[in-house]
């Protein structure tokens, strides 16, 4: 079958400064209607940018400087910006990784499905309505009719990636791009919504060009299979060769990262516990006035869990279970109603504020989104600084520190002078952990460590070498 | 329905607000010294203790402070502002005489500022680093930094005095007296100057809020989705952005409206308006404490009626903003 999507030795050219001259050198890919190809690689392997690429929608600076983007047999590279546009949302749609933050939080799904037809239709606004309500019913979003007028707020993050689903296959586009679609989701979700983009490429014969980090993801979804690293794709080929014969290095190593689902070998734990909560609990109240119409949450209920000194526990379970809020009790961030957690025989749930700040050095947390965690006007060397100087480090000092600590989670010591925004996914997650290992932490709470960042990153995490 | 509901609680919690200035201006006013009858015998050319003791039980001036306040109180709920000494009117018809120049004036600044300050904003931030965003950030600045009195006298030195395009004071043409639509145009080429002066300070601030808060939105998420969507930039900007945009302006005028209302002093004493800024001006100056209380309430109802509005506003634009119930 003759490909519909074309990348021939396509290049993008990085702003100066950047880490590396090209966000994608030389890649060629194809894709053929009625398949679904998916790129997988590390965060800041250029995959994300291969889509912007495509759409043309690339952030300020950086340009496509060479190669050619066939679409339909037509060079995207030499269309005009008006051109373009028709080429956006009818022939290829996108879907992204955040569905709360990829919608327009003040217009509701409807209005936003809706804009589809309106921009490239001449349908009536009963018309648009009545296709808009079929598109939800056929992503299967319960009542329709109420998420039509629903706003993302008052959606469940699953319900808003099929929103965003409905909105991309509106008119029902020749490609659709899927970047990341299911990283943000939790497990039960992911599995939904793989299956939904499988049922409807089946049905309607779009052609999917799917990026993500995970192989499970592409073990269930894709007809073939491209490898990206450091923008250059190493390794293509059907998914089963691929996955059960690879040829190149850094697929291989790729795969290997993916940990298997099976207990790591037994090790002696150490007698004495360093933590033991016991009979911790958290309600949450909400609305209400002197106790009218209040809603009653039970975020944590009752639990007790023992941590031996240099073991690992982990705690599982879906978003809204209360595994945040429990992490949060045992950091004293927010304060548990009721039990004790007892680290180094003190119970924490009975320090001062004052107490609390001198027993956190003995506790750090590393954070599920390395983005939202660290603050966007502050650098990243000082972001890791601050822990040591609220510990009573002079600033010179606490600032070489964090040089030193950047070099030892694989980060370049000058990298202290960029801001948050400047990282890429995985790299910030290495900054998250050099803030956490500034102190001699006895021991650490890594929440979904690795949940937004790469494969092959699990196993090599700078957190876990250290501990 | 959402909105009623907020706007109810809104209104219920100003009540308490509005109590509180009262009672601070009122007990405030009384440390400053001299009263109404000292002002009032100054104007006469003095006179005996006598008169002035008598004067004192007729206005209740003779009461303890406490009483005084009561007094006052009581009256306010049966939503009578008392009556001026200096006017000889009761304060309401003062107060109601000189409104109208001040809430047009205000309106007027208000609106310029919001829209010129609005689109200029768009301009910039669309152009951004580039000349339009950085002629109009340095306009911005100018207005900005310029006193308003300064700029007043310096409008009516240009306009009003070399060029002779505008008049240069009042409120209309008291030589003429003009009816309908011949005196709406009066007035409102009177209000050209002192609206300029007011609201271009204003406008620069409202530019570079929309301009900041422009280039926040833009690197948005769900601009990228508009943009996938096919959708051009004017729309994108139109359909996306602009509403996003525009909460931080919008909760910046809730809580400039009393500023601007101190900000109109200025103004109505440079172009000689008859509103309020100035009857407070001259209230204080003749101790009419009647008066200066009754414009307090006034003010006060005034900006809470313009907060108020503005969270109805703001509950209209954005959808994420709940009773909490």
């Amino acid at each position: 079958m003759s490909p519909i999507l074309v990348l021939d030795d396509v290049s993008v050219k990085l702003p100066a400064g950047g880490d590396r001259s090209h966000a994608m050198a030389h890649v060629s890919l194809s894709l053929a209607a009625n398949e679904i190809l998916c790129v997988v690689g590390e965060s800041g392997s250029g995959k994300s940018m291969t889509a912007n690429a495509i759409m043309r929608l690339l952030p300020g600076g950086v340009t496509i400087d060479g190669g050619r983007i066939l679409f339909e047999g037509r060079d995207l590279c030499g269309l005009d910006e008006a051109q373009m546009r028709k080429v956006r949302g009818a022939g290829i749609a996108m879907i992204f990784q955040e569905p709360m933050t990829a919608l327009n939080p003040l217009r509701s799904i409807g209005d936003q499905i809706g804009e589809m037809f309106e921009l490239h239709s001449d349908l009536s606004a009963a018309e648009i309505k009545a296709r808009t309500l079929a598109l939800l019913e056929e992503v299967r979003i319960p009542d329709p009719a109420l998420a039509f007028k629903a706003y993302p707020h008052e959606l469940s993050g699953g319900q808003r990636q099929r929103a965003m689903i409905a909105m991309a296959l509106a008119l029902d586009p020749k490609v659709l791009i899927a970047d990341e679609p299911t990283t943000a989701l939790d497990v039960t979700t992911q599995a939904q919504i793989l299956k939904l983009i499988r049922d409807l490429q089946r049905r309607k014969g779009t052609a999917v060009l799917f990026i993500t980090h995970d192989f499970g993801v592409v073990a269930e979804i894709a007809d073939r299979v491209a490898v990206m690293s450091k923008g250059e794709v190493v390794e293509a080929g059907e998914t089963a060769s691929v996955l059960g014969n690879p040829q190149h290095a850094y697929t291989r190593q790729l795969i290997a990262a993916v940990p298997p689902l099976k207990a790591p070998p037994p090790r002696a734990l150490s007698e004495e516990p360093i933590m033991t909560i016991a009979h911790v609990s958290k309600t949450y109240r909400t609305g209400g006035f002197l106790g009218r119409g209040q809603r009653v949450t039970h975020a944590v209920k009752d639990v007790s869990l023992v941590l031996p000194r240099g073991a690992t526990l982990g705690i599982v379970g879906e978003s809204g279970s209360g595994k945040s809020t429990l992490a949060r009790c045992l950091v004293r961030l927010i304060d548990p109603e009721s039990g004790e957690i007892r680290l180094n025989g003190i119970d924490l749930a009975s320090l001062s504020r004052e107490e609390m700040r001198s027993a956190t050095r003995d506790i750090q947390m590393v954070f599920q989104d390395p983005f939202a965690s660290l603050n966007p006007r502050r650098k990243a060397g000082e972001a890791v600084a601050q822990g040591l100087i609220v510990h009573g480090m002079a600033r010179p000092e606490a600032l070489a520190r964090a040089k030193e600590l950047f070099g030892l989670v694989g980060l370049d010591p000058a990298a202290t002078e960029r801001y948050p925004h400047e990282f890429s996914g995985g790299q910030r997650q290495r900054i998250a952990s050099a803030s956490a290992s500034a102190l001699p932490a006895r021991w650490r709470w890594s929440r979904r460590y690795w949940s937004p960042t790469s494969r092959s990153r699990r196993s090599t995490s700078p957190c876990r070498r250290r501990c | 329905m959402r909105v009623l509901t907020l706007a109810g609680r809104r209104l219920a919690a100003s009540i308490p607000t509005l109590i509180l200035i009262l009672i601070g201006v009122f007990l405030l006013l009384q440390l400053a010294p001299g009263d109404t009858v000292d002002a009032m015998m100054a104007q006469m050319g003095g006179g005996d203790a006598a008169t002035a003791k008598q004067l004192r039980e007729f206005y209740g001036l003779d009461l303890s402070v406490w009483a005084q306040l009561g007094n006052y109180l009581w009256r306010l709920v049966r939503l009578d502002l008392g009556f001026s000494a200096i006017y000889g009117k009761p304060v309401a018809t003062v107060i109601a005489e000189r409104l109208p120049a001040t809430i047009l004036l205000m309106t007027a600044s208000l609106s310029f500022a919001f829209f010129f300050g609005l689109i200029l904003g768009v301009v910039a931030a669309r152009g951004v680093n580039k000349w339009p965003d950085t002629l109009i950030s340095t306009l911005g600045l100018l207005f900005y930094a310029m006193p308003t009195f300064w700029f007043g006298l310096m409008a009516i030195v240009v306009f009003s005095i070399y060029l002779q395009w505008l008049p240069a004071g009042g409120f209309e043409d008291i030589t003429v007296s003009y009816t309908g639509l011949r005196r709406t145009l009066d007035i409102a080429l009177h209000l050209v100057l002192p609206t300029l002066t007011l609201g271009l300070f204003y406008m620069a601030i409202y530019l570079r809020i929309m301009r900041g808060s422009m280039l926040e939105v833009l690197n948005l998420d769900f601009v990228r989705t508009a943009r996938s969507k096919g959708m051009d930039e004017t729309r994108v900007v139109v359909r996306h952005v602009l509403r996003n945009a525009l909460l931080p302006m919008v909760t910046l005028i809730g809580l400039q409206a009393g500023t601007m209302l101190g900000g109109s002093v200025v103004v109505e004493s440079v172009f000689s308006l008859p509103g309020l800024g100035r009857l407070a001006y001259e209230s204080v100056i003749q101790r009419d404490l009647n008066t200066l209380l009754g414009i307090i309430f006034v003010s006060a109802l005034l900006v809470i009626t313009i907060n108020f509005i503005v969270d109805l506003l703001y509950a209209r634009l954005d959808p994420r903003i709940t009773t909490g119930s």
